[in-house]
């Protein structure tokens, strides 16, 4: 998407709302001036950006849903926020639009041992709550590398996993209740801290849908035992394909590891000098693999993993000994993003996600488009749930390389809907792959989200413009996917 | 569109053109669940067989009216099994678990129905045959409509293929027996699920607590010392209650399901009464004043269901407040503007 088309002009009756909105709010939780709107211009993935007319920064439930009910009066366009760590775009605002900031909505409300949840605002930070649930045995367990920073609500707004969410879930997964402002400034209740509700799934709809249907304003998460143990095998592989075969066979063995990623050489080689993990730096690939529960538990499940990944052609495997080293394992893996961005002066974050059996055949391809576009592109990813994070190294001060960065992301996505898989595994669509969405969806596909959108939003004042894609959009893209050998609305005019 | 799904289409398109109602139907095990059933039957048992399946990726795509016995034998043939445990009362078709999206015992420690469905493909009510989600773990490109289909008891939509997520049959089982009034069961189901302890099944009726552990050899093992209780053979008793063709759902000729948080104290009355789910459920066997036993259920953080009965006139579902009743007739407007699927079978008013 150009930056051109996000900056719209405000409209006449936004400025009718900045008065009312400072008068529902006190002083120091509604921005204004320049200085003070700069941070709130991008999210995770700061090529777009937009100036909004303000943020508003409400410090109670009922103070957010009268924003909404403000700017819905007055017709301007709100975009949720919390830590603004996603990694698509959907935090970014245009121009003319409200800010509405959970940040300050950042208190854990309530956690009970017995019945394992916890209550918490939407701002609360995602680690936050495994720390406060630690002294009790009990974690949160969708984990996303950004977890000390970025917000619960912000994760339902994903629908954010991590690197235990083979084995534990989603966020869909490991929700019971949310309270939602919608845009007329009501809250409601989805889903309940029974394990069901009445009527439709509204729970699981609104989970990932990136801040279009409402604004989450209070959580209810499952939180489930800390294992007694937990060990990591690294296994290192002189073939790209041989480390993505294991990954395979684990699974076929009939084991869910707690976490299985994997790393390739380039990535290997940005790591290690910066966080002595101790990762092998001739092999091509590496993967991690976690085995938790109790220790007799977890000692007969390491034993089969080595064996699966020895008979894969695994040239070497090392179990870590003790928590310090599981954890010095697993700490190269998660510094892997800041470690790139050590070595490159940008990187640029894909998140597709495809059936396994097609990893060795779409990093194959993933080199190849490396030569085709001139840039490096380095892999750590969740392998055992098939979501690939090529990271694609580039400069944006060089002109073309960031065209370059994006025409070759692109290319990527519409590969892994190619090998039957997603444009996004966790990270949502946002701005960045609103045009790859009509590579995966078709015209009618398209129109129920913007039905169901409506029926929630029936002016489309929240995060308009994100995450689905106008049918004229698809049609001036070139893409819309082709039902039956008809072109979908003729009518429209194509570019 | 392959000739059986335009066969259907058609069909639907034809209805809606009229007006008239259409009830979707796969083997008819689930007749009794929910309103009445409306209007002409519209059968899924044709689309039948399972389209892909590959254990590695821990994922199966089958058409809807597969029977779930067939759909679960491929899978044991692979060391594999639905988690959720859909009840198969009898029958049942791959469609009409997921359109139902009920789960059985594993539900509190494996997740539902909903946690397992990674895609659909669906007739809406203009005829159109879309898919959403797909055939991988993740992906969150566009709204979730495939858990928003289960559930929904085919008001929005005839359900033509489901992709699910499967996983490893656990190697070890083992079952155990608890003599406990029904207070301390209660307070006992939630510390023990509180503890990383491999629990699968839970169910107190009787002055009995029954739990099922699943897992690995060693972990099974670990917890039975741990736990103490006598141990039994659960296959039957935990199909049983999946099934509901243990002695107390076949003697309830009316049965309501009340969904509570797990740690919910005991229900008043003295219906004769199963818990399941580690609290989360309690079956009631026999009639129940239901504008008292739903203002209990929600005073506790639940709702209940008419799950069986003869006289429905109570309403099968809990009433939802306005702003979800509303939500819920524009997303069904959405997908079935003229109304025609499954009338009355979830709510009145639709
Ligand atoms: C280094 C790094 C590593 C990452 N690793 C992972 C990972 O492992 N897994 C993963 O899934 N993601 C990962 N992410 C992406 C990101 O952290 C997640 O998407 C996260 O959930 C965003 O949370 P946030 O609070 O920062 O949300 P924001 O970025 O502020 O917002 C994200 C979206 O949510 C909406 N939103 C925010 N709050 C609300 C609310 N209360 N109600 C409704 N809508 C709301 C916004 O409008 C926007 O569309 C990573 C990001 C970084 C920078």
């Amino acid at each position: 998407m150009s930056a051109t088309a996000m900056n719209a002009a405000p409209s006449a009756s936004a400025a009718a709302l900045l008065p009312r909105l400072r008068a529902a709010l006190p002083g120091e939780a509604l921005l204004t001036e320049a200085e003070d709107l700069h941070p709130y211009e991008c999210d995770g993935l700061s090529v777009y950006r937009g100036v909004p007319l303000a943020v508003a920064l409400p410090a109670t439930a009922e103070a957010a849903a009268q924003v909404l009910r403000l700017c819905r009066e007055a017709g301007v366009p709100v975009i949720a926020r919390g830590a603004g760590t996603g990694l698509s775009g959907g935090a970014t605002p245009r121009a003319g639009t409200v800010v509405l900031s959970l940040a300050r909505l950042n208190r854990i409300l309530e956690i009970d041992p017995l019945a394992r949840v916890a209550r918490v605002q939407p701002g609360v930070r995602n680690l936050a709550i495994s720390e406060a649930a630690a002294p009790l045995g009990l974690y949160y367990a969708p984990d996303p590398s950004s977890q000390i920073a970025c917000t619960i609500g912000g994760n339902v707004a994903e629908n954010s996993g991590g690197v235990h969410c083979l084995k534990y879930g989603l966020t869909v997964h490991n929700l019971l209740r949310l309270k939602v402002a919608t845009i007329d400034g009501e809250i409601i209740e989805l889903g309940a801290e029974a394990l069901d509700a009445p009527g439709y799934d509204l729970l699981a709809l609104f989970t990932g849908s990136e801040g279009l249907l409402g604004v989450v304003v209070e959580a209810t998460v499952r939180l489930i035992p800390k294992p007694e143990c937990a060990r990591v095998v690294l296994a290192a592989f002189d073939d790209l394909g041989k480390a993505g075969q294991a990954v395979a066979d684990i699974i076929g063995a009939g084991i869910i590891p707690a976490g299985l990623e994997l790393m390739d050489q380039p990535a290997i080689a940005a790591v290690e000098p910066f966080v002595h993990a101790g990762y092998p730096l001739d092999a091509a690939a590496i993967l991690l693999c976690e085995s938790d529960g109790t220790p007799e538990e977890v000692a007969e499940e390491i034993v089969r993993m080595e064996a699966v990944m020895s008979a894969a052609g695994a040239t070497d495997c090392r179990v870590s000994r003790d928590e310090a080293e599981r954890l010095r394992f697993w700490a190269g893996r998660k510094a892997a993003f800041p470690a790139v961005g050590r070595i490159s002066p940008d990187y640029y974050c894909m998140d597709g996600s495809i059936p396994k059996k097609c990893l060795a055949a779409v990093l194959e391809a993933i080199r190849g488009m490396e030569r085709k576009y001139g840039l490096r592109c380095a892999n750590v990813f969740h392998a055992g749930d098939g979501n690939l994070h090529p990271l694609i190294l580039f400069d944006a001060n060089k002109p073309d390389e960031l065209h370059r960065t994006e025409a070759f992301g692109g290319e990527i996505l519409e590969l892994c809907v190619r090998h039957g898989g997603s444009i996004t595994g966790e990270h949502g669509v946002g701005i960045e792959k609103i045009d790859q969405m009509c590579v995966q969806f078709g015209s009618e596909e398209l129109e129920v989200f913007h039905a169901l959108k409506h029926a929630f939003d029936p002016e489309g004042l929240l995060n308009p413009g994100k995450a689905v894609p106008t049918l004229h959009r698809c049609a001036e893209f070139g893409r819309m996917k082709v039902h039956g050998g008809q072109l979908p609305h003729p009518e429209l005019p194509r570019f | 569109m392959s000739e059986d799904v335009a066969a259907l289409s058609e069909r639907i398109l034809a209805a809606a053109a009229n007006g008239r109602a259409l009830c979707i139907r796969g083997a008819g095990s689930k007749d009794f669940y929910g309103g009445p059933l409306q209007g002409e039957p519209l059968d899924t048992i044709g689309l039948r067989g399972i389209v892909d399946y590959e254990p590695t990726e821990l994922v199966v795509t089958a058409r809807a009216g597969t029977p779930l016995a067939e759909l679960e034998a491929a899978l044991a043939e692979r060391g594999q099994v639905l988690p959720f445990e859909p009840p198969r009362f009898g029958g049942g078709t791959l469609g009409g678990a997921v359109a139902a999206g009920l789960s059985g015992p594993r539900r509190p420690y494996a997740g539902a129905a909903r946690d397992f469905v990674l895609g659909l493909r669906l007739l809406d009510g203009q005829g159109r045959h879309l898919r959403f989600g797909g055939q991988v773990i993740k992906n969150v490109a566009g709204f979730d409509v495939s858990r928003l289909l289960t559930g929904s008891l085919g008001t929005l939509g005839l359900l033509t293929e489901v992709t699910l997520k499967t996983l490893p049959r656990p190697p070890a089982e083992t079952s155990l027996r608890f003599e406990l009034d029904e207070a301390t069961a209660l307070r006992r189901m939630n510390e023990w699920a509180a503890r990383p302890l491999p629990l699968s099944a839970s169910s107190y009726h009787d002055g009995a607590l029954r739990l099922r552990l699943s897992g690995a050899e060693a972990a099974v093992r670990e917890a039975c010392g741990k736990l103490g209780g006598v141990a039994f053979s659960g296959g039957d008793y935990w199909d049983g209650l999946r099934d509901q063709h243990d002695a107390f759902f076949k003697s309830a000729a009316t049965l309501w399901r009340v969904s509570l948080p797990q740690t919910a104290p005991p229900l008043r009355g003295d219906a004769p009464q199963l818990i399941e789910w580690g609290g989360a459920l309690r079956w009631l066997a026999g009639s129940q004043d239901a504008v008292a036993l739903r203002r209990q259920a929600a005073e506790l953080g639940g709702h209940a269901t008419l799950f069986r009965g003869a006289d429905k006139s109570a309403g099968v579902f809990q009433p939802l407040p306005a702003a979800l009743a509303q939500l819920h007739r524009r997303i069904k407007a959405v997908l079935d503007p003229a109304g025609i699927f499954n009338r009355g079978r979830l709510y009145p008013e639709f």
